[in-house]
């Protein structure tokens, strides 16, 4: 849009990586930038607000530790629901995962923050984790009979057909869990950019002042969704994390 | 994306995320997946490995310390319950053999006090029966004095009509036959 500006009206103008302290470490580029800044303060912040909200350690929580303990309980729930008792040594990871994402989710709902998880390489990455995670530990434990996830049980001449299904099903699952959310955070925020942008141009476009409002009550509407999605997402990608574990865990045979 | 002045800036440095120069969707500009990937690692394991060992385990303890508490004191108090229920049925034995023993009681004094007011009826009675005897034999003994004070007044007052009537002097014993033929008898 306008170009006058410093491409702060541009609507991907906020996913741009601003290098803040510039690093090459053998020969990689590994730049401070706020994406870094900004993990480094989701993880800050997790680690501060836990460690200040269970300082207390009050048989009767104040209101602060509840809602530590919430958190804990709820991905503690999560965890047990669809991995089973023997899933809660991935409880850290899951709770990690689920608490990074959410907070990053949510810094990126601050007025010119930035959100890490609107770029494909960090859900990839952590998409990957969790899929690298399930194969070790699944063929560690399972061996070569963790491959009976890919054998479903069905007629043997179905089995042609079947197996490279489930092989597909497999390898498209880290795909479909980094872009879920990656995309879920993008075009989020794409949106809300837009619809944002229309409220002054239309302010300063005359007599189309008058329509002004109208995108002005959509993006208050769209900053609720995304709120929404901020939160869902980080549940949903630790609720497939644990479904994943879930193959890791009890192998082909559930 | 392509209205920007897009200059051709894929620098070899990797510094292309710059305010101005936009090499293509930031998202998929793949100069910045290194260092973006460095410090997710960073970022990420140096959160796992904090939660894992300082905050996660300090929750937990919290958790289990409280549940832990709740059960203690959830014995604590059935372990009361069943001694206060074991009191009061203690108490109310002591209340049932009270009574018992109450009920005895009374029920050995009414008897040791119908005994005494029937002995002491029969020592009453025996006296009364007594005096009634002795008030009858002197009733009996007094009529009888009295029945021969009447036969010596009549025998007398016989006596002196048949003298002033002129008979002359009549022994008693004849009188007394004359009126009483029966009593000699």
């Amino acid at each position: 849009m306008a170009a006058g500006a410093d491409g702060g009206h541009s609507p991907i103008a906020q996913f741009e990586l601003k290098t803040l302290v510039p690093l090459k470490v053998m020969g990689i580029d590994a730049s401070f930038t706020n994406s870094g800044l900004f993990m480094m303060m989701a993880t800050g912040l997790v680690v501060a607000f836990l460690m200040m909200a269970m300082s207390g350690r009050a048989l009767v929580p104040t209101r602060v530790q509840s809602v530590a303990e919430m958190i804990y309980e709820f991905i503690a729930t999560t965890v047990r629901e669809n991995v089973g008792e023997q899933g809660m040594k991935f409880f850290p990871l899951v709770f990690a995962l689920f608490i990074f994402v959410l907070v990053l989710n949510l810094m990126g709902m601050v007025p010119g923050g930035f959100t890490v998880t609107s770029h494909i390489i960090i859900t990839a990455a952590m998409a990957f984790l969790v899929i690298g995670i399930v194969l070790v530990y699944g063929i560690a434990t399972h061996g070569l009979s963790f491959f009976k996830l890919f054998v479903p049980d069905v007629p043997a001449w179905l089995l042609p057909i079947m197996v490279p299904i489930e092989v597909i099903s497999f390898i498209s699952r880290p795909i479909s869990l980094s872009v879920r959310l990656f995309a879920n955070m993008l075009a989020g925020h794409i949106a809300l950019k837009i619809f944002a942008g229309f409220v002054g141009t239309l302010f300063f476009a005359g007599a189309w002042k008058l329509l002004a409002p109208l995108p002005l009550a959509l993006t208050v509407g769209l900053t609720a969704l995304e709120f929404l999605v901020a939160g869902l997402q980080a549940y949903v990608f630790a609720v497939l994390t644990c479904i994943y574990l879930n193959d890791a865990v009890h192998g082909g045979h559930h | 994306m392509a209205g920007t002045a897009s200059t051709p800036n894929k620098t070899s440095t990797g510094h292309a995320a710059d305010s101005h120069g936009t090499g293509g969707f930031p998202p998929f500009n793949p100069d910045t997946f290194s260092s973006q990937l460095i410090w997710f690692a960073i970022a990420f394991s140096a959160l796992y490995l904090l939660l894992k060992r300082m905050a996660l385990p300090r929750i937990a303890s919290v958790i289990d310390e409280r549940r832990d508490r709740i059960v203690r004191d959830l014995d604590a108090a059935e372990r009361l319950k069943g001694e206060t229920e074991k009191a009061l049925s203690g108490y109310e034995q002591a209340l049932a053999d009270a009574k018992g023993k109450a009920s005895g009681i009374a029920k050995e004094a009414q008897a040791k006090l119908m005994a005494d007011v029937e002995r002491e009826k029969t020592s009453v009675d025996t006296q009364i029966a007594a005096k009634i005897t002795e008030a009858e034999t002197r009733i009996a003994s007094m009529k009888s004095r009295a029945l021969a004070q009447v036969n010596d007044i009549a025998t007398e007052t016989a006596g002196a009509i048949v003298a002033q009537l002129g008979g002359g002097q009549v022994s008693a014993d004849e009188i007394r036959r004359a009126l009483m033929p029966t009593a000699g008898e």
